[in-house]
Parts: C-alpha cells; sequence; structure tokens
C-alpha cells in the first residue's frame, strides 16, 4: 500500500520521527480520518455498548458487505450502499427486535436473522456482479492510507452530525436504556428513541467502515468504550476515556505501520485488544481491592457526601 | 367509617389526611367507576379509589387482578374504558411530572456500568433533551449545583448515602431498591406509586423499606400508593388499603377490609383471615390464579406489567 521505494527508520528522537510520519499528506489524512472516527465510534459505542447492543452493531457492520457489492451492481459509490444498507439495517433491527416487550434472547435471535439475510444478499449482489468485486478488500479491512480530502471532509461532516444527535439524545437516551419503564411512565418516547439510536449506530458503523473496513469497525466502537466502562461507572470520566483511548489506539496503530511492513489495520486492532485485556485485568484488581475493603468502608459512611 | 366499601370513595375525599393536616381538597388518586380492558377482556370494572393528600395506601390483591395495570392507568399509560380518573387534581397522564413511579423489578443487570447517584440523578433530568454545561458559575452552574444538592437530598432521605457512588449492578437487591425510591423520590412529587417495592427482597430488608416509605410519607408529605402482595410489613404504617379482586375493588382500613366477612364477599367463596399472636395476617383460601382467569392474567401481563429484559 505505500509507495516509498526504502522504508523509513525509527530511532529515539521522538520529534524526527513524528514529523517524518507527517511529511506525507496521505498520512496526514489517515491521522486525521483516524481521529474522526476514533471519537464519533468512541461515543456511540459507549452507549451501544451501555445499551447491550453490541451485536446489533456488528450486524450494521454487515450491512456494508451487500452495500458495497449492491452500489457496484448499480454503479453509484460505495458509500451510498453503505448508507442505506446500514440506514435499512437499523430500521429492521428497530422495528424487528425493538428493545421493548421482548427477551435479550429473541431480540438477539430477530438480530441473527436480518444479518443472516444481509450477508445472503451481498453474496447474490456479488455473484450477480459477475466479475471480481475489485475493492473486496477494502470492504473488508478499509484503506486508510487512501483517505481523499473530499472523503475526510464528507467523514468530518457525518462524525460533527452523529456526535452532536447523540448529545442531544443523551440523557433521554440514558434514561430508557438503563430504565425502559420509569423512563415511559415520563413521557419519553422509548420506542422511538431505540430506533434513533440504531440509525445513528448504522451512521456511525457506515462513516467507519468505509475508513477500517468491515472487519476492524469492531475495534473502534467496541474495545474503548468497553474499556472505559470496565474502568469506571462514572459517565463523563468513562465518555473522556473511551475519546482518548480511541485516538490512542488509532494513532499509535498508523504510526508503527508506517515503520513496518505489517498494514496499520492489524496493529490499530491488536492495540485494541490489548487496551481492552489491561482494562478487564485492571478492573479485576479494582474489584478485589473494593471488595477488601467494603466491610469496613461502608460503614462510617454516611457523613460524607452532600456535594459529590 | 366505610363500612361499605362501595361508598367508601367520597367520604375518604372529604376526610382529612389523618396525621397529615387537613388540606385534603383535592385528593392524590380519585378513581370513579372506572373499568380498564385490554385485549376484549376487562381487568376490572366500576373501580372506586381514593388516595388523600399526604396518606400512606397499600394496594393489595393476588398476581394478577390488575395492581399494575391500575397503576398504569394512573400514569395515563392504558386508557380507561368507562369512568375517571383524576390524579392530583388533573386528568390521569397530565399530571406525571408530579408522580414518582417505582416500576415493577425488575434489578439491574450486574455490568450495568453506571453508579448509583447517576439511577438517582435519571429521575431528576433524565427526560431533559440536550447535554447540561459543565459550568461552575453563572445561572446554568447554580442549576447544575442545585440539581446535585436534590440528588444527595433523595439519596440522603433513603439512606443511601454510603454505597451511591458504587455501580448500581453491584450493589444488593435492597440497596438498588432504596436507590430507585430516591430516583421516584427526587422531584418531590406529590405522589408515589410504588409497584413491588418489597418484592424480591428478604424480611428484613422489606421491614426496613416499609418503615423508609412511612417515613417519606409523613416528612415529605406525599401520598403513597404502593403495591404489596402481603400486607404484613405495612401494617404498622398504612393509613388504609384497597383490595383488587375478581375484577373489583374495596378500600378501607385494615380492620375493615382484611376481614373474613369483605373478602369473602369479594371473591365470592369462603375466605378465612387469621390473626397470629403477634398482629400478622393470613389470608386463607384465596384463589390464588383461577382458570378461567387465567387467559386476562397472560394478557394482561404481556400488555406491558413486565417490559421484559
Amino acid at each position: 500500500m505505500r509507495t516509498e521505494p526504502t522504508g523509513p527508520t525509527i530511532g529515539w528522537d521522538v520529534v524526527r520521527d513524528v514529523s517524518q510520519v507527517l511529511e506525507y499528506h496521505f498520512m496526514v489524512n489517515a491521522l486525521l480520518a483516524g481521529g474522526v472516527v476514533a471519537v464519533m465510534a468512541g461515543l456511540v459505542g459507549w452507549m451501544m455498548v451501555l445499551r447491550r447492543e453490541t451485536f446489533a452493531g456488528h450486524t450494521l457492520a454487515m450491512m456494508a458487505f451487500p452495500g458495497a457489492s449492491g452500489a457496484a451492481l448499480l454503479g453509484v459509490p460505495a458509500a451510498w450502499g453503505y448508507f442505506a444498507f446500514c440506514g435499512a439495517g437499523a430500521l429492521a433491527i428497530g422495528r424487528f427486535a425493538g428493545a421493548e416487550r421482548r427477551s435479550w434472547s429473541e431480540r438477539s435471535a430477530n438480530t441473527g436473522a436480518v444479518q443472516a439475510l444481509a450477508l445472503a444478499m451481498g453474496f447474490l449482489f456479488v455473484s450477480l456482479y459477475g466479475g471480481v468485486l475489485g475493492d473486496l478488500e477494502s470492504v473488508l479491512f478499509g484503506n486508510l492510507l487512501g483517505v481523499s480530502d473530499t472523503q475526510l471532509l464528507g467523514l468530518t461532516g457525518v462524525a460533527a452530525a452523529a456526535v452532536v444527535a447523540l448529545a442531544a439524545l443523551a440523557r433521554p437516551l440514558l434514561f430508557a436504556s438503563v430504565d425502559s419503564d420509569a423512563a415511559a411512565a415520563r413521557g419519553l418516547p422509548v420506542q422511538a428513541l431505540s430506533i434513533s439510536f440504531l440509525a445513528l449506530l448504522g451512521l456511525a458503523v457506515a462513516a467507519t467502515s468505509q475508513i477500517t473496513g468491515v472487519m476492524l469497525v469492531f475495534a473502534l466502537l467496541v474495545a474503548p468504550a468497553a474499556s472505559a466502562q470496565a474502568l469506571t461507572a462514572r459517565p463523563l470520566p468513562s465518555l473522556g476515556i473511551t475519546v482518548a483511548l480511541g485516538l490512542l489506539v488509532v494513532w499509535l496503530g498508523l504510526g508503527i505501520s508506517y515503520y513496518s511492513v505489517y498494514p496499520a489495520g492489524f496493529f490499530i486492532t491488536v492495540i485494541s485488544f490489548a487496551v481492552y485485556l489491561l482494562a478487564r485485568l485492571f478492573a479485576v484488581a479494582l474489584a478485589r481491592r473494593s471488595r477488601e475493603r467494603a466491610p469496613a468502608a461502608s460503614r462510617p459512611g454516611p457523613r460524607r457526601g452532600v456535594i459529590s | 367509617m366505610m363500612m361499605a366499601p362501595q361508598r367508601a370513595s367520597s367520604a375518604g375525599a372529604e376526610r382529612p389526611a389523618g396525621a397529615h393536616g387537613p388540606r385534603a381538597a383535592v385528593a392524590a388518586v380519585e378513581v370513579r367507576d372506572a373499568a380498564v380492558r385490554l385485549g376484549g377482556q376487562t381487568i376490572w370494572r366500576e373501580l372506586r379509589l381514593t388516595v388523600a393528600r399526604g396518606e400512606f395506601v397499600a394496594l393489595l390483591g393476588a398476581n394478577g387482578a390488575g395492581k399494575s395495570t391500575l397503576l398504569k392507568a394512573l400514569l395515563g399509560l392504558l386508557p380507561v374504558a368507562s369512568g375517571q380518573i383524576r390524579v392530583l387534581g388533573r386528568a390521569a397522564g397530565e399530571a406525571n411530572r408530579a408522580i414518582g413511579y417505582l416500576p415493577q423489578r425488575r434489578t439491574f443487570d450486574p455490568s450495568t456500568r453506571l453508579r448509583g447517584v447517576d439511577i438517582v440523578q435519571l429521575g431528576l433530568d433524565g427526560d431533559r433533551w440536550g447535554l447540561p454545561l459543565p459550568l461552575r458559575w453563572g445561572r446554568l452552574g447554580e442549576r447544575t449545583r442545585s440539581d446535585r444538592e436534590q440528588v444527595w437530598r433523595a439519596v440522603e432521605m433513603v439512606g443511601a448515602g454510603p454505597y451511591a457512588r458504587r455501580p448500581i449492578g453491584e450493589l444488593s437487591g435492597g440497596e438498588q431498591q432504596r436507590l430507585l425510591i430516591a430516583q421516584a423520590l427526587v422531584r418531590r412529587p406529590g405522589l408515589l406509586l410504588l409497584d413491588e417495592p418489597l418484592d424480591s427482597l428478604d424480611l428484613p430488608n422489606q421491614a426496613a423499606v416499609a418503615a423508609l416509605v412511612a417515613k417519606i410519607c409523613r416528612e415529605r408529605d406525599v401520598a403513597v400508593l404502593l403495591v404489596a402482595h402481603d400486607v404484613n410489613p405495612l401494617l404498622p404504617y398504612l393509613d388504609r388499603v384497597a383490595y383488587l379482586a375478581a375484577g373489583r375493588a374495596v378500600e378501607g382500613t385494615v380492620q375493615e377490609v382484611i376481614n373474613s366477612a369483605t373478602l369473602s364477599a369479594l371473591y365470592g367463596v369462603p375466605i378465612e383471615v387469621l390473626r397470629a399472636s403477634d398482629g400478622r395476617l393470613v389470608v386463607v383460601g384465596q384463589p390464588e390464579a383461577p382458570a378461567h382467569h387465567h387467559d386476562r392474567h397472560l394478557l394482561a401481563d404481556g400488555a406491558g406489567d413486565r417490559h421484559a429484559d
């Protein structure tokens, strides 16, 4: 994917290493696109993990396959196919496997049915297309190093819209996620919120998978959010950690891949997995420590606390 | 008073609310000859119920008698087929901002990564759109601060201070229940609708939560309608009870309602009420889930008693 005849070398001079990375326009675009995706996927993913809709997110990611192959069949830009199928998928999951009135197992079964149908349609589109789907590899693994200025602009627009929409829905969505009966009694449209969030998730996944590919969406959607939630139960710090971890994972992965022969997606995914593993280990240690202290700590407590 | 329960509702409305002062001009809950139908089946009809301001009333009855359905009707979540429901002087559904509602529980998943205090906070601002600006000064900062104080006052009221900062999923059932009561309480409602708050608690916790609700009722002067299976943990605190069975209800004091004659008349079969030496009441012969009622109960559940999760 890289075009330099002789690979760049990494040294102990960090400033030189970084400026070497930033010399190339494609690297700058990759870092910016990766950063935008990390922020959006992190924030939307945080809510997804909290709502336990990871499987729905995975299903929406799979929508990129029929999306891209359908777009190729019709001769329209792949992005259109992505957004069309992710949007349709979000509605299908929302209608079919709505969060209300169904058990969790029934919902996941319905979501799985939607996923199977989508993959079958992608398969059909590929065989109708006849030829080899040229950029199947970029559907699966993305093309982070080939982000054009126009793509970067479009991605930033989508991400900004998604983040603003999420912020507007944040508290009712949180309420409906953890306590849907009480939220409904307060007059919140729980069902509509659930479908809106899936649509938002579809948007985020479609935008992200253009850059990182279908297979690697999860590195940025799940791992930073799940890690942050393992580390703290406080909402705002948890969101902050999610974004910070997402940026760390993307930029570190891109930086390492610049000096290596292996693709960026591999490093991004490996680093996010390592981050998740460390966070879980840390959470286990934290829980053990608080369990040891709990009997002593919970007794003299009531004096503390009128102001948090 | 109120020997004929069907006539009791108007008497209840005019009665000064026991020890809670005489401001009973508008009842907290007033149900007049209401009926609710779900899926073509009548859950109950000609239902009369009055809860005065500041009064503590238990709503009793067997599984599927329509107790949760009644709370939902009071919240305007289910339409009444006939009759009238007034809540805090307004039509059902219009006073919900002044009602603290505790749905039937539902414990939190152990993996829920939010603190107890966040759950309480959602009761205060969970229906506000947008995000709070994290300002520490000016009018908005003032609001953030007063919101926070209000949340902590509710937390302290239920005695959840020591564990309110821990993740909700790690807390015991009793601790979660207290925080959920704080959530229902945080907006200083005029009426608390509590759906089986004692369910799934062990006996000491049942007694403690019952005492807590009674304390809130007295100190905050809030009317409480509490759905329960077992009246015994509540006996020391109740002003009155309402008993739902066979699609009808009787209301009155504990002595007036929970006795062999009244319950036998309500169920239409002989019921025996025994009083243990410690004052506990045991109802014998109660038809728990009669076969011809079964479909109706399933429907009632399916139509919203339990939003499964």
